[in-house]
């Protein structure tokens, strides 16, 4: 009792420290941020890496699950006699949870955990001392851009798994169901509104952004630095991250909507 | 107050560690060593294994603090150094590590001009020509556009010398350089580390255990063991040191002072009572 207590106590002491660390370190990369004003190059380098890289996936994903929703929205709907409300219950679906909860998702397993093994790899090799004693500073050429372009590029690629989506509900819907294809758009257009819906998808997917790219930054700078320890933090990135978006997603949607 | 210090420090040495204290996690790295680095000269810093010889040069880098005591590089305590000046010392010192420690998206080319590009705004034509001298200097002009991981571990090596030289430092660290080298890069490497130091007026450190290697081109040598210097010298006055512990480490032999068996229980007791 008194064993389980000590590792209890000591596991979570060890999870508090870890959890201190990794705000001071989110400080300190918030307050590198202003150095990629003059280094935009860098950003952009990186918004190819983790945005464009990711987009194959989230495209295709996002085709897949609008055409399962339309497909399973329809065999309810039509009970009612209501499948021209099939566009709404696609795209309300699509904008204000599954676009930025799915993308969030994959991110994390394509773009997060790439992130953790590349920083941590550069922490076995050295490459991180290097450029320390070369007096450059990790977290203005490493980590700040890495960290804006995740932030910058979920939103981006959320809103595309949407369209995407949308687009995918409307070819089984109308064109293989035979939905009505004014009453898909119309009554999408009058049920989605641009604030409420879109916008509240947006600021989870930027918060989303936020956290995957948070995780996967420290975790590659945390990690202990030999094979084990890197796989060890990318495979953490990815549990931890994809956690933390379907908890926050829960929060947000409790509060936005 | 730095002009203080430096009229303190004796102009001979370069580097001056007192009574300095590390430890990680519980175990004692550092207790109370006290060394001295002559300026414009091949320092090695010799011992086994995990007696924290990297983590001296971090130290002395200022990447990592000790718990107590001080180090001054050029008469500036690095301990007490506010990040603006810390970065800028960085800049005097040239760091060479193990696995050479390029970054693995640039050119051999890029490495080498990274800290120039970095720190400075000089015009490209300019950068060309000073990467070139370097690369010519460490032989490798021609691997210019190569990748660092098209190098051999040599040659990494090599190339990341040329970019610890890059920005003319005052002293250049060396960590394990001569580790899994075949003869010909050992060659190469010592003759590099020996020429440069002559040549640019340079302080070179270089950790190390292998001993041959570095002894023949050292002109001071510095043991440590169990954190604390052990014995330091010149490379022939450490060949007739009397202290056992140094003449078992220079011959290599498999016991003396440093046991061959970790302490231990009795041995007979140990296998006679291995039900108990």
């Amino acid at each position: 009792m008194i064993d389980f207590l000590q590792r209890f106590g000591g596991g979570t002491i060890g999870a508090l420290e870890r959890l201190g660390r990794a705000s001071i370190f989110l400080v300190q990369l918030l307050a590198a941020l202003g150095s990629l004003v003059s280094r935009f190059g860098l950003l952009v380098q990186q918004l190819f890496a983790s945005g464009v890289m990711t987009l194959s996936i989230v495209l295709v994903s996002g085709l897949f699950v609008g055409m399962v929703l339309a497909l399973q929205g329809y065999n309810t709907l039509v009970g009612f006699g209501a499948e021209e409300s099939l566009g709404v219950v696609v795209a309300l679906t699509l904008v204000t949870e599954l676009g930025p909860v799915v993308t969030g998702l994959l991110f994390a397993g394509r773009a997060g955990s790439a992130m953790t093994a590349e920083i941590g790899l550069m922490k076995a090799t050295e490459q991180l001392s290097g450029l320390e004693m070369m007096a450059v500073d990790p977290f203005k050429r490493v980590f700040a851009p890495r960290f804006l372009a995740g932030f910058l590029a979920l939103p981006a690629l959320a809103a595309m798994f949407s369209a995407v989506g949308v687009t995918g509900g409307y070819l089984v819907g109308v064109q293989v169901l035979g939905v009505d294809a004014g009453a898909y758009w119309s009554q999408m257009q009058n049920a989605v509104g641009f604030t409420e819906d879109v916008g509240n998808g947006l600021i989870k997917a930027l918060v989303f952004g936020f956290v995957i790219s948070w995780i996967a930054i420290f975790e590659g700078v945390d990690c202990i630095p030999t094979s084990e320890g890197v796989s060890a933090a990318t495979t953490r990135t990815v549990v931890y991250s994809s956690l933390a978006v379907l908890g926050l997603d829960f929060v947000l949607t409790a509060v936005m909507f | 107050m730095s002009s203080l210090n430096a009229t303190l420090d004796d102009d001979a040495t370069l580097v001056r560690i007192r009574d300095l204290h590390f430890s990680r996690g519980s175990k004692a790295i550092f207790r109370g060593l006290d060394i001295d680095i002559p300026r414009g000269q091949v320092t090695t810093v010799l011992g086994p294994s995990g007696t924290g010889k990297t983590t001296l040069l971090k130290m002395i880098g200022g990447q990592l603090k000790g718990e107590r005591g001080s180090i001054h590089v050029d008469g500036l305590e690095v301990g007490k150094l506010r990040r603006r000046e810390l970065y800028a010392l960085r800049k005097r010192l040239g760091m060479l590590f193990q696995s050479g420690a390029l970054l693995t998206d640039l050119t051999v080319f890029d490495n080498v001009a990274y800290p120039l590009r970095e720190h400075t705004d000089l015009p490209e034509r300019l950068i060309r020509h000073l990467v070139l001298m370097r690369l010519h200097a460490v032989g490798l002009r021609g691997a210019r556009d190569l990748h660092p991981a098209e190098l051999s571990g040599g040659m990494a090596r090599r190339a990341a010398l040329a970019r610890a030289l890059v920005f003319d430092p005052m002293m250049i660290m060396y960590d394990e350089p001569f580790t899994g080298q075949d003869p010909i890069s050992m060659g190469v490497l010592l003759e590099l580390i020996r020429t440069v130091n002559t040549a640019l007026g340079l302080t070179s450190v270089i950790v190390s255990h292998d001993l041959e290697e570095s002894l023949s081109i050292s002109d001071y040598v510095v043991i440590i063991s169990e954190g604390k210097v052990v014995e330091a010298g010149t490379p022939a006055s450490l060949r007739e040191s009397g202290s056992p512990w140094v003449q078992q480490f220079l011959n290599g032999s498999a016991d003396g002072p440093v046991p061959f068996q970790l302490a231990a229980p009795d041995y007979a007791d140990d296998l006679l009572g291995a039900d108990t």
